[in-house]
């Protein structure tokens, strides 16, 4: 009895935040509100791939379940093999060596099953790598630099949109933010529209790196490469730079908004305007935020 | 072997007194030569460890604070590969133990080029004073062992330090190349009457490979380092977008070096492996033309793979299919080697001793390490898996439990043979087991971390990868204590009286090595050895 009014007491209470929080939201409306209700991070005692954001990824995790248990069936086998042996010859079971040192049979066929199973790991894998380099009709473009240490987003189709991205500093954090990986601005994307990435550096090597989709590539300066996603749910999705580019290689993380497609164009007109100033020379050579040795 | 190489042995012991500084310091003879290259990789993978323990203790709990600034994070990491790869696996397995065998079981007297053979140890130990000094300098070098303009040009890598640890690279570049001349050399050339190549021991085969792929890959990393010099101190711009250049230029001559280089540390390892398992079985080889033919297909095989390094580099589709299928390939060989080390134990009469337990521990570890190898040939998964954990782990699992395990195996094969003490068998089973627990422990969690997605070089990571690098700490922290063990194995060796018979494994061990005293002689053959 105590307890149900305990329960109906606290919904009520519950109720009345969630009723606070959606007059905030009517407010000021946020483009990217979206992305909120569903967060692709890494999680403590993680053992496989992120959950797949991306068809790519989906691939790319089927294609590592397919040879991991090939692979998983050799060590196995191997395994066996070797327990048995060491326990059928060794000097108590078998005091006298046999003397056998060819069999032209065995050694043919552990030269052509090998090959076999190459042979079936190779013909799905290559397909993957054309798809994965299959960045034809796009729906937008969006130019990616690295910088040391922070990334800058350019859309492409809105003309003026470029801005930069920084981690935010660990004592700077607020609820609900990750720690190294949540970003000040993060990249704002449309669900469902295929996305291309174009990837440069303005300095040094850094890696475009965002595991849940399945996209990683160098930003090498003076070259750029190109990669592609279509991301499948509204959510947030992280990254990292994944090539060391110096004393902050671990503080330029890459965070990814994916909204419905009218969500991003309404973002993309305010953003215009919040990220003006934002578009500041990305030559600068220290961060905007103290993200220096002080932060660790 | 005649009986009269035994009698004349023991004036062989001492042939004329040397002082220490011409015996140690101007050394031609390859045992000595050998034992110094053991020294020097005993304080490289010293180093090489304290500087893995450290990187370990700091990844233990994100946000730790045991290293303060990502420059010092950069010249350990840093550091840690060039010095595990250059100052510990290769003096111990090509310029140690090959030196002390090589010659040995070809019924040579000595190197061909004794002079150039120390010639070569000292270059070794100045190249291991520059890199302390590219560690130690300033804020160090910091662009990882794989030394990647334009991170460590002038402009993002100012001060000498990073000249230093450039100019190491050449300076035990050239030691290795003169090394492996001198092998080529002894091998081709100073074989006793009758053995033939085809009948040459697989630790000679293995070290003969090796040497050719030295010869042909260190010139290439040598160009790629001088290029970098001159980028760094004379204003070319090999490297320089800016003034033409292509940092992928140098992604290119450095892993033209870096696979074959691979092999240069596992092939040794491979020798010393099957003369353990052929002993401990009392068998002998299974296949051996196979056996021999495999290292020379790996060897070859192995310059044509360099750019699955840079799949996600720049690089064009059509190429990334090539080198994944030429990746692939290399499977094969490495498969025949591993069924025929399981096909000589097959009908054997096995006896574990600690070599063998180093060696099946080897079999089975590299074959993870193998495994994890083939996942990552797949340039569509390596999209996902390149230069995070899995990475670390697949590398580790091959060189921290292959060529690691390889050495301790040949060590406690040989170290009766090199100082004519034997090994205390219990401590050398404690040591196996404790280290084989510690490695896998570090290890085999990082192949999840890779998977979650968590980036290499991080000094401080999301607090999501908190749970694995913590067991992983853990397993370190084993590791290291593990390492005592070893220390009380080297105390118990050179402490020992005991004195050891010319055979001292028995009938299975049935190279040159074991037809002469325990320790070996100065001068190993009075008589020249003839092989029927």
């Amino acid at each position: 009895m105590k307890r149900s009014i305990v329960s109906a007491l606290g919904a009520a209470c519950l109720l009345v935040l969630l009723g606070h929080v959606a007059l905030a939201q009517t407010a000021a409306p946020d483009p990217t509100a979206a992305a909120n209700s569903y967060v692709n991070a890494p999680f403590n005692w993680q053992m496989w791939f992120p959950v797949a954001g991306s068809p790519m990824q989906a691939q790319i995790d089927w294609l590592m379940q397919y040879v991991l248990w090939i692979m998983a069936g050799v060590v196995g086998f191997v395994a066996i093999l070797l327990a048995y042996v060491l326990t059928r010859f060794r000097a108590s079971r078998n005091p006298k060596p046999s003397q056998v040192t060819h069999n032209t049979l065995i050694e043919v066929v552990w030269i052509v099953v090998p090959v076999l199973l190459l042979a079936v790991i190779i013909i799905p894998s290559i397909n993957l790598i054309y798809y994965e380099a299959d960045d034809s009709n796009p729906y937008m473009t969006v130019t990616v630099t690295g910088h040391q240490w922070y990334w800058e987003y350019s859309y492409n189709s809105v003309p003026g949109l470029d801005y930069t991205s920084y981690m935010v500093p660990d004592d700077q954090l607020k609820p609900g933010e990750l720690r190294r990986l949540s970003v000040d601005h993060p990249m704002v994307l449309p669900v469902g529209e295929k996305i291309k990435f174009v990837i440069t550096s303005g300095d040094v090597l850094h890696g475009f790196y965002l595991p849940s989709l399945g996209v990683q590539k160098y930003a090498i300066p003076g070259t750029t490469l190109t990669s592609w996603t279509t991301i499948t749910k509204p959510g947030t999705y992280f990254g990292q730079c994944n090539q060391i580019c110096g004393l902050n290689h671990d503080a330029m993380p890459i965070e990814i908004k994916a909204v419905p497609l009218a969500d991003y164009i309404a973002w993309t007109k305010t953003a215009l305007a919040t990220y003006t100033d934002n578009a500041a020379p990305p030559s600068s050579p220290m961060p905007r935020n103290q993200l220096a040795d002080a932060t660790r | 072997m005649s009986s009269t190489t035994h009698d004349h042995a023991h004036e062989g012991h001492a042939p004329h007194k040397q002082s220490f500084v011409s015996r140690w310091l101007m050394s031609t003879n390859h045992k000595d030569i050998g034992t110094l290259y053991i020294v020097a990789a005993f304080c490289g993978a010293m180093v090489g460890g304290v500087l893995s323990m450290i990187m370990r203790l700091q990844l233990m709990y994100p946000h730790n604070g045991i290293i303060t600034s990502g420059n010092t994070w950069n010249a350990i990491i840093t550091a840690h590969g060039l010095i595990m790869i250059f100052w510990f696996v290769m003096p111990a397995l090509i310029g140690g133990l090959g030196n002390w065998f090589v010659p040995i079981m070809i019924g040579a007297p000595d190197m061909a080029f004794p002079r150039l053979n120390n010639m070569s140890f000292w270059f070794l130990v100045a190249g291991f004073v520059f890199v302390m000094l590219g560690l130690f300098l300033g804020s160090g070098t910091g662009a990882g062992w794989t030394l990647y303009p334009p991170l460590d040009n002038a402009q993002y890598s100012p001060g000498v330090a990073t000249d230093f640890s450039l100019f190491s690279i050449h300076l035990v570049g050239i030691s290795s190349l003169l090394g492996a001349i001198n092998f080529i050399a002894t091998i081709l050339n100073m074989r006793a009457p009758g053995l033939t190549m085809h009948k040459m021991p697989l630790f000679c085969w293995s070290i003969l490979v090796t040497a050719f792929l030295l010869v042909l890959a260190i010139p290439v990393l040598a160009g790629a380092v001088t290029m970098l010099i001159m980028d760094r101190n004379f204003g070319t711009s090999f490297f320089e977008p800016a003034g033409g250049g292509d940092p992928v230029l140098f992604q290119h001559l450095f892993w033209f070096f870096g696979h074959p280089e691979v092999y240069i540390m596992i092939l040794p390892a491979f020798g010393i492996i099957s003369h353990v398992v052929s002993t401990f079985s009392k068998k002998p080889i299974f296949g051996y033309l196979g056996m021999v033919y495999a290292m020379v297909i790996i060897g070859f095989v192995g310059f044509v793979v360099w750019a699955h390094h840079m799949f996600v580099s720049a690089i064009s589709t059509d190429s990334k299919v090539y080198f994944e299928v030429a990746t692939l390939v290399i499977a094969v060989p490495t498969g025949i080697k591993v069924f025929s080390w399981i096909a000589t134990m097959w009908g054997g009469s096995i006896e574990f001793k600690t070599p063998m337990l180093w060696a099946v521990g080897f079999i089975f570890l590299f074959v993870i390490g193998g495994a994890t190898g083939v996942v990552l040939a797949n340039a569509s998964l390596d999209q996902e898996l390149h230069n995070d954990y899995f990475l670390i782990a697949h590398f580790h699992y091959v060189l921290s439990m292959g060529a690691a395990f390889a050495i301790f195996a040949g060590f406690y094969f040989w170290i009766g043979k090199m100082s004519g003490h034997q090994y205390p068998e219990f401590w050398g089973k404690v040591h196996f087991w404790t280290f084989f627990l510690g490695v896998n422990l570090t290890f085999f969690p990082m192949h999840f971390l890779g998977l979650a997605g968590m980036p290499r070089r991080y000094p401080d990571y999301a607090d999501a990868f908190a749970g694995w690098n913590y067991v992983s700490s853990v397993g370190a922290i084993i590791s290291g204590l593990s390492t005592l063990v070893f220390f009380y194995v080297l105390y118990s060796v050179f402490t020992s009286k005991e004195k050891l018979a010319d055979n001292y494994w028995g009938e299975g061990a049935t190279t040159l090595e074991w037809a002469v005293p325990s320790p070996a002689p100065h001068h190993t053959f009075e008589d020249v050895p003839v092989i029927r």
